[in-house]
């Protein structure tokens, strides 16, 4: 392994960064719009946000990713490959996180919101001063989960000859032929970088939770992103990792 | 389009095979993650983490390009059908594990009480009751794989994707064939996850 080989593969963990970062904040902006718009009073919202969830869950985000990248075009839009990375994941990610952010709205307590109601709080305020500080620490476990899948989607993006990662070491075999070494070393950096991912979420979390009072449960191992023990019911199965 | 549907036949026998593999393997690396030695338990928890926190697709590409290099050479759907199926079975040890431990504790002091052997609680008692929990979870990720098969068009199995790939390099038509392949994927995905919901419904009360 030589240094011109390392330059190479740091210019693509470089750029698979910026498109994880963008298409997080995509998908973060996806997925409270859609999950509270599933929340919603009137039907119809309800209805529409259901379709978008139901659509982006129901096919493969790479699927999507090679439309937006090859078919758009022919409809008068070409989009450069990291956007079409970015959006490909962030709408596919967001209709998932949107499930994440419905489901710790709908599990605050109803009387929380009862008494929003009877302190005569606009729904704006009951919002962003009730719902939303006590859903947030209960959403920050399963984003933590849907952010390293996101990462892993990110090599995806290879498949475009965007220069992340993955397409950096395909670069590196085809000069080098180094297979085994080459893809061992890329493997070690996606590791790596989740590693960190799970440590900040893991802080993150811990800030939440302290905010509105409630302990982190302890004992979840150096790496592992497994659920909280106290959610073990049905709900739990369903989402025990892979959204 | 007949071309695609020979695709879908591979996508979906990548699916099934892959399930397989990872049924069979989630519950090998669940089973073991409750050993009582550490030297069982620790490697296979470090494995486990690695594979969860890493791309499929390099791990497809790493299976593809290196087990030739060590003798084993296979068809790309054989080494896309290992991946995948080593890859989910991460993923559905968890599945197995809350399926364990969601069955009540008396369970085991009960098995304790009459003295069966381990062996006979877990395979009298404890899985029997495990399964019935868990089969609407692994079905999720049955969907959440056949979703991921498109990755395989990376190393060279004809699947949905790489047969429009195919047809688009042949014609310039990018539009029609992509967006075939992705309606498809729509609806053969999401009625089965309506079945799956009716499923668990029945099975997980």
């Amino acid at each position: 392994m030589t240094g011109a080989l390392w330059e190479l593969f740091f210019e693509g963990l470089w750029i698979t960064v910026q498109l994880m970062v963008y298409s997080a904040a995509l998908a973060a902006v996806v997925a409270f719009s859609i999950g509270l718009a599933r929340t919603s009073r009137f039907w119809i919202v309800r209805f529409l946000s259901g379709v978008y969830v139901e659509f982006f869950r129901g096919t493969s985000a790479l699927v999507l990713m090679f439309w937006l990248f090859f078919a758009l075009p022919l409809l008068g839009w070409q989009l450069v490959g990291i956007w079409a990375g970015t959006l490909a994941l962030g709408l596919s990610y967001g209709a998932y996180g949107s499930e994440i952010v419905r489901g710790a709205v709908q599990s605050v307590a109803p009387a929380q919101r009862e008494a929003a109601i009877a302190l005569s709080f606009t729904p704006w305020q009951r919002l962003r001063k009730v719902i939303l500080p006590q859903a947030v620490p209960e959403m920050m476990p399963p984003f933590n989960n849907l952010l390293i899948e996101l990462l892993k989607g990110t090599a995806l993006a290879s498949l475009l000859s965007i220069g992340e990662l993955t397409f950096q070491a395909k670069l590196a075999r085809l000069s080098t032929g180094q297979s085994a070494q080459i893809y061992g070393i890329i493997l070690v950096l996606y590791f790596a970088v989740a590693f960190v991912l799970t440590r900040i979420m893991r802080v993150l979390e811990r800030r939440a939770k302290a905010s509105v009072g409630r302990a982190v449960p302890k004992g979840e191992g150096w790496f592992s992103r497994k659920l909280p023990v106290e959610k073990q019911g049905p709900e739990a199965l369903a989402t025990g990792g892979k959204p | 389009m007949p071309d695609i549907l020979k695709g879908l036949w591979i996508t979906v026998q990548a699916t099934v095979y892959g399930s397989l593999v990872s049924f069979a393997l989630g519950l090998v690396w669940a089973l073991a993650l409750r050993s009582r030695s550490r030297w069982v338990t620790w490697p296979v928890s470090v494995f486990v983490e690695f594979i969860r926190n890493t791309p499929l697709l390099v791990q497809l590409f790493f299976l593809f390009f290196v087990l030739p290099t060590w003798g084993l050479a296979f068809a790309p759907l054989t080494t896309g059908v290992i991946g995948l199926g080593l890859h989910y079975s991460t993923y559905t040890s968890e599945v197995y594990r809350a399926g364990i431990d969601g069955v009540p504790e008396g369970q085991w002091e009960a098995a304790t009480a009459l003295s069966l052997p381990r062996r006979r609680t877990w395979t009298a008692v404890i899985l029997p009751q495990a399964f019935r929990r868990v089969v609407p979870a692994l079905g999720n990720y049955v969907i959440a794989m056949f979703k991921d098969t498109p990755l395989l068009a990376g190393i060279t199995v004809a699947d949905m994707l790489f047969q429009a790939n195919s047809i688009s390099a042949t014609t310039f038509d990018y539009l029609e064939p992509i967006t075939v392949v992705g309606i498809l994927f729509v609806v053969i995905s999401y009625p089965t996850s309506l079945l799956l919901r009716a499923l668990e419904r029945r099975l997980v009360r």
